[in-house]
Formats: structure tokens, sequence, C-alpha cells
């Protein structure tokens, strides 16, 4: 019950990940072809504003957050890797989840395949450059 | 366009596209509230948990982790679920989503039809391919989805996790990680997907 802030905070994100046509396969397509400033908007948008929340929420709490240690061959290993299928599926997470509760049943398989592939990490997790 | 005219007005009102900025800001307003309540913003990590949950904590001691302390996180995903289920339904856009006309005349000729290809008119997926009747469909698919996951656990986060959450924390470690989505991305658009469709 103490949870369910976090679900209405999860139904506006849907909603807006679909209003703003983040979830669409095809904007992503656009946005790695560079020929529309939309993704880039929203994310810049989602960035800037971001810094200046955290920036100021950082001077009253502390915040929930724990760096990335910093290692530049696994972050752009890690990142080449998620960006391939984020533009092969079209979709991060979020709007994974968000097709398919608006009904694309596709994304069953494919958020089963990313659950897969999380497991397949941490299955391989010490054989990998961290 | 009036702002306040009772229920229906409204409804309208927010089911047509929204410009990029209010979507940006929307989703600021998601990164807010969940600090405020005491958690960070991160969607990937929801897969980890269902690992966890299905006891692969018990081979492999990454999944071995505390998944009530994560029920927050479960919650939110779920609500990202009924958010799809609301908005796909119930606040449908007028039209389908106004891609570039380059990106329209680029796509058809890998044999996308746009927006024509998606079967619920919204332009949100190639529903010609993507669908369990195209046997390379779902292969793109499954390896897409497998790609996502593995490389999402790997960096440490997702868009969320990375590019907003890192990004508004001002760590080098995330811009690294966004400049590896589009060194994939790029990889992924403009070489191997269009060779793959003229497979």
């Amino acid at each position: 019950m103490k949870n369910i802030p976090f679900l209405i905070v999860g139904i506006f994100f849907g909603i807006v990940l679909t209003k703003s046509e983040v979830i669409s396969w095809f904007r992503i397509h656009e946005m790695f072809r560079f020929e529309s400033i939309h993704m880039y908007g929203v994310i810049g948008t989602a960035v800037a504003l971001g810094v200046i929340i955290i920036g100021i929420m950082k001077r009253y709490r502390t915040l929930d957050f724990s760096p990335t240690p910093l290692s530049v061959r696994r972050h752009l290993i890690s990142g080449s890797i998620f960006g391939l299928g984020w533009a092969l599926a079209g979709s991060c997470p979020g709007p994974m989840y968000t097709l398919l509760g608006s009904g694309y049943w596709i994304f069953l398989l494919i958020i089963l395949s990313a659950i897969a592939g999380t497991y397949t990490y941490g299955l391989l997790r010490d054989k990998l450059p961290h | 366009m009036e702002l306040v005219v009772g229920n229906q007005g409204f409804l309208e009102f927010i089911s047509q596209p929204w410009h990029w900025a209010v979507g940006g800001a929307a989703i600021a307003l998601v990164l807010f509230l969940l600090n405020w309540m005491g958690h960070s913003f991160g969607v990937s990590s929801t897969f980890r948990t269902v690992c966890a949950m299905a006891g692969a904590g018990k081979k492999i001691p990454f999944f071995n982790m505390d998944v009530k302390a994560d029920a927050w996180r479960t919650t939110f995903v779920i609500g990202i679920l009924l958010g799809g289920l609301i908005a796909g339904n119930f606040l449908r856009s007028p039209e389908a989503v106004q891609i570039s006309q380059s990106t329209v005349d680029y796509l058809s000729t890998l044999g996308i039809a746009y927006p024509a290809s998606d079967a619920k008119g919204l332009g949100y997926v190639p529903t010609d391919l993507f669908n369990f009747g195209n046997v390379k469909g779902v292969l793109m698919a499954i390896v897409g989805g497998f790609l996502v996951g593995f490389g999402a656990r790997y960096a440490g986060g997702c868009t969320s996790g990375h590019a907003i959450t890192g990004l508004s924390h001002l760590q080098l470690p995330s811009l690294l990680t966004v400049i590896g989505f589009f060194i994939g991305g790029i990889l992924m658009t403009w070489f191997i997907f269009p060779f793959l469709m003229r497979l």
C-alpha cells in the first residue's frame, strides 16, 4: 500500500512516454538518422531541467544515487551493446513496458528477451571487462 | 486552444501529441517525484529483479538481492504498463506520429511503409515487421530485447538511469555510456538494420 504513490508516478510516466512519442520505433530510427529534433528535444529538456532539479535537491537532502565507477572501456562497450538493441527494437526499457500495456504483444517477447539478456550478463559478469 | 473547458475538453487537450518540450519537462517531473519520494529514477533494474524473483540468486550471486527493497520500483513499472494501457486506449492522438518525411522516404526504400505498417494506426511500431508471424521480425525482437537487457545491466543503467538520472547528476560515466548508446544506435540504424532488411 505504501507503494501506491509509485504506481501513480508510473502511470503518469507511461502516459508521458506515449504522448511525447518516445515509445515510437520510428522516432528512435529518426533520432539515430538525425532527421528530427524531436527526441533530442525531449531528452535535452529532461536533462537540462534534471540538472537544475538534482542540483537544488542535493542541497537539502541526500539523494538515493550510487555512482558507477569510471571505466571508459566498460561504458563505451556496454553503452554500444545497449544502443544496438535500442535501435533494433526501437525501444528502451520504459517504452517496452508502455508498449506492452498499449497492447503491442510482441513486446512481451522483447521484455522476456531483455530479462534473458540481463540473466546472461549476471552469468558472464566476472569474465567481462569492468 | 483552451486549457480548461471541462472534462471532455481536457481529455481532448491532452490527447494531442505533446510538444517535445512538454514531454521533456514531464520526464523531469518524474525524476523529481521519484527523488522526492526517496528513490532514484531507473527502469532496467526491474529485469534484474525478475531474475531474482525467479530464483536466479541461488546460482548467481549477482541476483542475490533484496527483492522486497525494490518493490517500489516493481510497482512503478506496473504503473508504466497501466499508463501505456490508458494512453494507448483512451488518450489516443487523432493522427499517427508525425515522423520527418526524410525518415519516411528512407524507410520505404527498406520496405517499411509509414504509418501503414502499424496495424493500430498509431505510428508506434512497424507491426508488418514486428509480429509473431514474421520470422525476421521475431528474431529482431529477440535479439534487440536481449541486447537492451544485457547492455543496460552491463552499463549499470538504461536511458532513464544514465541519460536522464546520471547526466542530471553530472556523471562522466553516464556521459560515456550515452556516447556508447549512440555508437551502437548509429551502427544499427545506418549499417546493420538496412543490411538485415535487404537480406
